[in-house]
């Protein structure tokens, strides 16, 4: 064990729990009475039917299999690949994020440049932002009409924020001694703005794009719940109503994958653009 | 005739918070011939650091102008190049970068090998070739980095070299390899440089000219202290020169009793309130060879 990294051993210690946790669950589900066992007392009763108790992990794991190999199966409206439904949600929170981010980041970096428009827009910034995104759900479907464009707003709104304040407080809090280096070496307002404040400011804006899209993941399964039709928090709520819990647990896990992921690409253009001082 | 830079009759006047006005420096009236090296001495609150920017074009004065080469300075330009105190590379860019950055800005009909090979040659001229040159400031020693603030600075060719307390966040040995650094590269290129400084060795190592700044506030440019000692000067052997511990002693004489004396004279209305010229050589024939005193000849002018 001496010979193992750090890495190696949080690996390893990883891996563990995972095998624990899963024969924990895994005996914790008590199994199902053969039919031939049953009295005939329990089986006019209905005792034997297949309860709809919460899966055992190999039930799900079963599940993934199935679901994985074949992720793009289009068998009606109801019936669709975990791929597709998967599909649909980050096409919906990426069309809504990059719209928020093409408003938020030039927005912010203008609120950041003056003091006067930093102060003016900060009460709306701060009433506007603790209002929890599925709030706006109503509004947006009697004023838009559409329930694919509204999910795409909820996300857009709910993306804004972190991005707009972060890239406002990044802008603002650029030193300087920068600034003044553009200054005494003449570089015009744009030129100043794209070699100096933006690197400047890139790792709180990235920051803040971070935060925004972890949040517009989580609030995409609700609205997808709300709106329905397509997508992976449909997909959540329509297994449930079919009582198929293998397949509940099975797409909350995906959930978490591809918001990990979603987030890790995130971090790899944070780590780009961080520099020290 | 005007001299290449002349600071005529500033003024600046902060708020001081209690409705009233301060007056940290008040009708500053100096000037900076082409090629000279100018340092200006005082203690901390004189406004040096306000004259620095001044020049510079990064603040306004309250009144008066600065006239450099015929033409009233409004606002930063590449004519006036700046190096901070604290460097002010931008940390996301190489060595090499933050200099090409200066140069392409200065040059911007130059093309790229033309800008890079340029960079490179002055990077060199203070001691940083090879690999170093591709690593970002934060993997620099203090040191290094304010060489590649300089680089940066003296690559740009400006007419005037603004060095505000260059070597203020340097260790004492490092200080001294720099400056002479700073030296070989004026040499070379017969630069004009004002300088602030706090440090009276440096100040007499490097300078053609000292400036004294009384202390503030109401703060004025009292004296300006012509440095005898022949070029190219060397720090072991300048303290060695008969004329050296005689401008020293001048220099902390002032600093130390003379700018509180004269600190807070109201300027007489319709005085020029230039320094007063004050030229110390103990080498000069002289008429009482016994006096131990230094020759102080005081020119009003």
């Amino acid at each position: 064990m001496g010979q193992l990294s750090l890495n190696q051993r949080a690996a390893l210690l990883s891996v563990l729990m995972l095998i624990v946790g899963l024969l924990l669950w895994e005996a914790a589900i008590p199994a199902q009475k053969a039919v031939e066992e049953l009295t005939e007392y329990e089986r006019l009763t209905g005792a034997g039917e297949a309860k709809a108790g919460v899966p055992p992990p190999s039930q799900v794991l079963a599940k993934a299999w199935e679901q994985l190999s074949d992720p793009f199966y289009d068998a009606g409206p109801n019936d669709k690949g975990i791929g597709i439904q998967i599909g649909y949600s980050i096409y919906r929170v990426l069309t809504g994020y990059l719209l928020a981010a093409l408003v938020a980041i030039p927005f912010g970096f203008l609120i950041g440049m003056s003091q006067v428009a930093c102060k003016a827009f900060n009460p709306f910034i701060q009433v506007l932002r603790p209002i929890s995104p599925l709030a706006w759900m109503p509004l947006a479907l009697f004023i838009i009409g559409d329930s694919e464009a509204s999910a795409i707003f909820v996300i857009f709104i709910c993306s804004i924020w972190p991005m707009l304040i972060n890239t406002a407080f990044g802008v603002a809090g650029v030193r300087e001694d920068w600034v003044n280096v553009a200054r005494t070496h003449e570089l015009g307002a744009i030129k100043t703005a794209f070699t100096v404040i933006l690197p400047a400011a890139a790792p709180t804006i990235v920051t803040g794009m971070r935060i925004s899209i972890g949040i517009a993941w989580l609030v995409i399964v609700a609205a997808e719940m709300l709106v329905g039709g397509t997508g992976i928090g449909y997909y959540v709520w329509n297994e449930w109503n079919n009582l198929d819990l293998t397949s509940v647990i099975f797409s909350i896990l995906m959930i978490g994958v591809v918001g990990m992921l979603l987030d890790s690409a995130f971090g790899l253009l944070q780590r780009r653009v961080t520099y020290a001082e | 005739m005007k001299p290449y830079l002349s600071i005529e009759k500033l003024t600046q006047r902060f708020p001081d918070g209690a409705g009233g006005e301060l007056t940290v420096f008040e009708d500053a009236s100096f000037g900076v011939e082409k090629g000279e090296f100018v340092v200006i001495l005082g203690h901390s609150g004189c406004g040096k650091s306000t004259i620095m920017n001044i020049l510079a074009g990064l603040a306004e004065p309250t009144s008066g102008v600065v006239v450099m080469d015929g033409q009233a300075v409004r606002g930063p330009s590449l004519d006036r190049g700046v190096v901070f105190q604290n460097y002010s590379l931008l940390p996301w860019l190489t060595t090499l970068k933050n200099v090409t950055f200066g140069v392409a800005a200065r040059y911007p009909d130059w093309s790229k090998a033309k800008v890079i090979d340029h960079a490179t040659e002055f990077l060199a001229m203070v001691g940083l070739e090879g690999d170093v040159i591709h690593r970002k400031p934060s993997q620099l020693s203090g040191g290094m980095r304010q060489r590649v603030s300089i680089a940066r600075a003296f690559a740009n060719h400006p007419k005037l070299l603004l060095l505000d307390e260059p070597f203020g966040a340097l260790d004492a040995l490092t200080r001294g390899t720099i400056q002479d650094e700073l030296l070989k590269i004026w040499g070379q290129m017969e630069q004009t440089v004002f300088m602030i400084t706090h440090d009276i060795d440096e100040a007499i190592l490097l300078a053609d000219r000292i400036l004294l700044m009384t202390n503030g506030p109401q703060a004025r440019v009292a004296e300006s202290v012509e440095i005898t000692i022949p070029r190219p000067r060397n720090r072991t052997e300048i303290v060695e020169h008969p004329n050296y511990y005689a401008i020293r002693n001048h220099l902390v004489q002032f600093l130390g009793k003379r700018s509180k004396e004269l600190a807070g004279q109201p300027t007489i209305a319709g005085e020029t309130n230039r320094p007063e010229t004050v030229r110390i050589d103990k080498t000069e024939p002289q008429d009482d060879p016994e006096d131990t005193q230094p020759a102080l000849v005081a020119v009003n002018s």
